[in-house]
């Protein structure tokens, strides 16, 4: 019992950190300590992710049920510093706008373990916890600009969809355990093994992936990502696009290969289709966007496509592709939202793409490091997003999937247009209404931080390869 | 110094760097100082450049002052010349100077326009000196991103148009060869250049959706390259993009996409598609030969009627680029080595002939041919240099421009008689539409009323002039300054090409008994 917690030690100190926190502003200060409390836990969250990062070996706690092997610990790692990176970004933003909230930061916390049990989860019941606790945090944060209609429609949006789905992973697990005799992955592996797998398995494995499809916002399962971050308040929709897709691709892969490792020929077909959808339609879509929260919505929707094609290679250099892909679409998108959160005119938001004429000429660095990011997110080399496309697309061709990888190629070309048009406005565009960047120091950093490495990185990396490999060999055997 | 290459390519990135982090302001003596630095740095880099000569042996084939150092994934950093990349990397540190000189004028973002230029010269000369698969594209696809910001910023009227269609156009090309490298990475385990041209990709006769592909992988990996440098040469009809980057872009922008970037293409057959995929290359030889045929009549017919001055000398490059083509198609000696001069050569010449459009355009700020007229009368000293290069355009003998199109066309004329016949009529087109404005430009009188104060090249002006003017006729009177050079290189690589085609052909009649 003891070796239990001690596994799964980072996320009850998180968990009881969270109802210190929630109690202590209760009955003090209320949402006059939310600017201390978003600090403390972005420390908290760092000092767990140094935690995690220091451990070593696979463990499981409660009977397989919760797994703490690399993989759990680079995903958690890239969700815990990126949770924090986006609350200290987010704060100042929130502040101005009146909805820094002492709960804020309480449930994106709370959120934070729903996701670390996600990458950690060894148990059908145990993946829905996770989910469900990460899910129901995020709707509420979703509408947290509660005078806003279209806050409030994104979090009921948000919760109306993310319903549907946990209905059809509950479904899909429901069928599993009927047909598999267990909702431990384990045992779901050893049922697939014996000769082939089940029509009803099978049926299984298609409607958990469906839910779990949602939750990445791949194609055809994405309606609600351009309208949810588009409601949200920006710095809420900067923790959307970034941590909790880290998760649910983590726990994608998690599933796949840990419950369904047998069935890879059956499942790959699904993820490759997926794939396919998601980089077509998140490139295609975001071209007549004119709202740049909607239009990164259509990019990491067409993102998810790219790291689907890791999953899909069915491989462990596929998985490690994957997880490169998710780290650097992770510190590209803080820093293209540490940018969009400081868009302003007159003291109020504004996410129209047409403001940002001529921003080259006033705000000459930081137009230049979204210079950077825009590059990278379009996978134009030197910078880091070409190598995380590199390393799916090679996954791809060694898999033997070198027709999803042209396809990809052709769905990047069509994205760069959009991401060529912001550079556009910044750059070549006609004088205008402008807009004024009023950026934290921490937003700057984050900004500058992020754009630096999109360029340093083509030197070594950071040698994150390394952890991601021990990650996907852990997960993968 | 056995990092030379290294810091060749990289000095131009950290005058870049030292700009953008240390230059301030934006008043005329910052302006004034980003262009010193810039010109400096590439000068200094054209110094360094000539320092690879000494230290380089013409009769070795094989790649010299290797650099080697472990990149990610298994992938190397390394860099090295041979006699065929050599003279790029020279015709590359000689313009940039030259380049920067020509912009002068600028006056609007001066310290990023020098940015851009330089992040421009670090890339192009990593792309000639790259043996990485994955580092040469990292260098020929970051290219695209101060190309862009240069059309985008600084050009002209339609210069988003422009921008647009070149980077897309261009990337669309490149993404199919990255996942041809990926292929070939996958199937024979690196990326390293010289290993990748000893190893032999499989040939056999497959069928694909129905359709039997000749050559097998080969041919498909050629034809994923092809898409990328066929683009980028130009070669028809997958020219369009060119008219309208050379129009929009400024004058500098230009110079350096005629005389350097379009020759990325021509190298990188010489690199990859010839070496490395010899049985797709002979399948695609003669319609490679057809096309180029096509390209060089059709565009000089084009460039015959167009009323923008920058328009024509582009049509006029395209068509240059057409004998480029079939001479390395031409898979013998004198057309490779012919291809290589052309291309040095179209470097110098059509690089001026956008010097000679931009010094009128700064005068009268615009390139409609019909504006202008009568320039004898108050220019003499352009009028000499216009004729010139319009003579070496033409291929005048004693220029550089005839050496190039003579060779190519002998090599043509081995490799198919009825290619270098329709080639041949080119020379005569290409007469006619030089000649022609020329004519329009420059004689006749000077009647309208806005030339009546234009005035003549100023020094600085003629400066930059002067050492085209000797390249152009150095190499016109002695041509085997490029050709004792290339020549080694170019034999070994024909050898080996002809080594492996008839060997392979012979391993697919044995497998189809």
């Amino acid at each position: 019992m003891s070796s239990d917690i001690q596994t799964i030690l980072p996320e009850l100190l998180l968990a009881v950190y969270a109802m210190l926190a929630l109690l202590v502003a209760v009955y003090t200060g209320k949402d006059a300590l939310a600017g201390p409390i978003t600090w403390i836990t972005a420390a908290v969250m760092a000092i767990l992710a140094v935690m995690i990062a220091g451990g070593d070996g696979a463990t499981t706690a409660f009977n397989g049920m919760f797994v703490d092997d690399a993989y759990a610990r680079f995903a958690k790692v890239a969700i815990l510093l990126g949770g924090a990176t986006v609350l200290v970004v987010g704060q100042d933003a929130m502040q101005r706008r009146g909805l820094l909230r002492f709960e804020y930061p309480i449930l994106i916390a709370l959120s934070t373990i729903g996701m670390m049990m996600m990458v950690s989860a060894g148990d059908l019941m145990a993946l829905y916890m996770g989910l469900e606790l990460q899910s129901l945090a995020l709707y509420v944060v979703a509408s947290l600009n509660r005078d806003s209609v279209k806050s409030t429609e994104a979090g009921m949006k948000y919760f109306v969809l993310g319903a549907l789905s946990s209905g059809l992973l509950l479904y899909g697990a429901s069928l599993t355990y009927g047909y598999a005799g267990t909702t431990l992955f384990s045992g779901i592996i050893t049922a697939a093994n014996d000769g082939h797998v089940g029509m009803g398995l099978l049926f299984g494995l298609t409607f958990v992936t469906a839910g779990l499809a949602f939750k990445v916002s791949a194609v055809p399962f994405h309606m609600w990502t351009p309208d949810v971050y588009e409601g949200a308040p920006t710095p809420v929709t900067a923790f959307f696009a970034t941590a909790p897709k880290l998760a649910a691709m983590g726990l994608l892969a998690r599933v796949l290969f840990d419950a369904f490792g047998a069935a890879i020929a059956d499942w790959q077909q699904i993820i490759a289709f997926l794939a396919v959808l998601s980089m077509f339609l998140g490139a295609i879509a975001a071209i007549g966007q004119t709202n740049i929260k909607r239009l990164m919505a259509y990019s990491s929707i067409s993102h998810m496509g790219f790291a689907l094609l890791g999953v899909a290679a069915g491989s462990e250099y596929g998985v490690q592709a994957m997880l490169i892909y998710m780290a650097i679409y992770l510190t590209m998108n803080i820093g293209a939202f540490a940018f969009i959160l400081s868009m302003e005119r007159d003291g109020k938001p504004i996410t129209d793409i047409s403001a940002l004429n001529q921003l080259s000429k006033a705000e000459p660095l930081k137009a230049a490091a979204m210079l950077v990011l825009m590059f990278s997110l379009a996978g134009i080399p030197p910078m880091v997003g070409f190598f995380g496309k590199f390393y799916v697309l090679n996954a791809a061709v060694q898999s033997g999937l070198t027709w999803l990888a042209v396809a990809g190629v052709i769905a990047s070309v069509i994205g760069a247009f959009y991401y060529l048009r912001i550079v556009y406005f910044m750059y070549f565009g006609d004088e205008g209404d402008g807009v004024d960047l009023n950026m934290s120091p921490a937003a700057w950093a984050a900004l500058m931080g992020s754009a630096a490495i999109m360029l340093l990185g083509a030197i070594n990396l950071f040698g994150i390869e390394g952890a991601a490999a021990a990650a996907a060999a852990a997960l993968v055997n | 110094m056995n990092n030379l290459l290294s810091i060749i390519t990289f000095l131009p990135l950290v005058a870049a760097a030292v700009l953008a982090l240390v230059l301030r302001g934006d008043d005329l003596a910052a302006q004034r100082n980003a262009k010193l630095v810039a010109l400096v740095a590439t000068g200094a880099t054209f110094i360094l450049s000539l320092l690879i000569l000494p230290g380089f042996d013409a009769s070795d084939t094989g790649f010299q002052l290797v650099e080697e150092a472990n990149w990610i994934m298994g992938l190397k950093y390394k860099m090295g010349v041979d006699g065929i990349s050599i003279l790029f990397v020279l015709l590359t540190t000689f313009m940039m100077p030259l380049t920067i000189a020509a912009s002068w004028g600028v006056k609007d973002r001066v310290k990023e326009y020098m940015i851009a230029f330089l992040l421009l010269e670090t890339l192009m000369l990593g792309v000639f000196m790259a043996l990485d698969l994955v580092l040469f594209y990292l260098f020929f696809e970051a290219g695209l991103i101060p190309m862009f910001l240069i059309i985008g910023i600084w050009g002209g009227k339609d210069r988003i148009y422009a921008a647009f269609k070149f980077f897309l156009y261009t990337l669309l090309g490149s993404v199919l060869m990255l996942i041809a490298m990926i292929y070939m990475f996958v199937e024979a385990g690196t990326t390293d250049i010289p290993t990748l041209m000893n190893h032999s990709f499989g040939s056999e006769t497959f069928s694909l959706l129905g359709i039997q592909v000749v050559g097998g992988a080969q041919t498909l990996m050629f034809l994923a390259f092809f898409a990328s440098f066929a683009v980028k040469m130009p070669m028809w009809p997958v020219h369009t993009w060119l008219p309208d980057a050379h129009v929009q872009a400024p004058t500098a922008g230009s110079v350096v996409l005629a005389a350097i970037l379009l020759k990325m293409g021509g190298y990188g057959f010489l690199r990859f598609s010839l070496p490395m995929f010899p049985v797709g290359a002979d399948v695609m030889a003669t319609f490679v030969l057809w096309m180029s045929a096509i390209a060089i009549v059709y565009t000089s017919l084009v460039a015959l009627v167009q009323e923008d001055m920058k328009k024509l000398i582009a049509y006029s490059s395209v068509a240059h680029m057409g004998y480029v083509t079939a001479g390395i198609f031409s898979l013998n000696q004198q057309g490779v080595d012919g291809a290589i001069f052309q291309m040095l050569s179209h470097g110098f010449i059509s690089g001026a002939l956008f010097l000679c459009v931009g010094v009128i355009y700064d005068r009268m700020h615009t390139r409609e041919i019909s504006a202008y007229g009568g320039l004898v009368n108050r220019m003499p000293a352009y009028a000499l240099i216009f004729m010139f290069f319009t003579m070496a355009n033409v291929g005048l003998p004693g220029t550089s421009g005839f050496v190039g199109e003579f060779l190519t066309l002998v090599g043509m004329f081995k490799a198919n008689t009825w290619v270098a016949t329709v080639a041949a009529s080119g020379v005569i087109l290409s007469a006619s539409y030089a000649l022609y404005l020329y004519r329009r430009v420059v004689f006749g009188d000077l009647i309208k009323e806005s030339l009546k104060s234009i005035t003549d090249m100023t020094t600085r002006e003629r400066a930059i002039f002067a050492p085209l003017v000797i390249m152009t006729i150095l190499l016109g009177v002695y041509p085997s300054l490029v050709t004792d050079i290339v020549g080694p290189s170019v034999e070994a690589l024909l050898h080996n090409f002809h080594a492996a085609v008839p060997a392979e052909g012979a391993d697919m009649a044995m497998t189809s008994h």
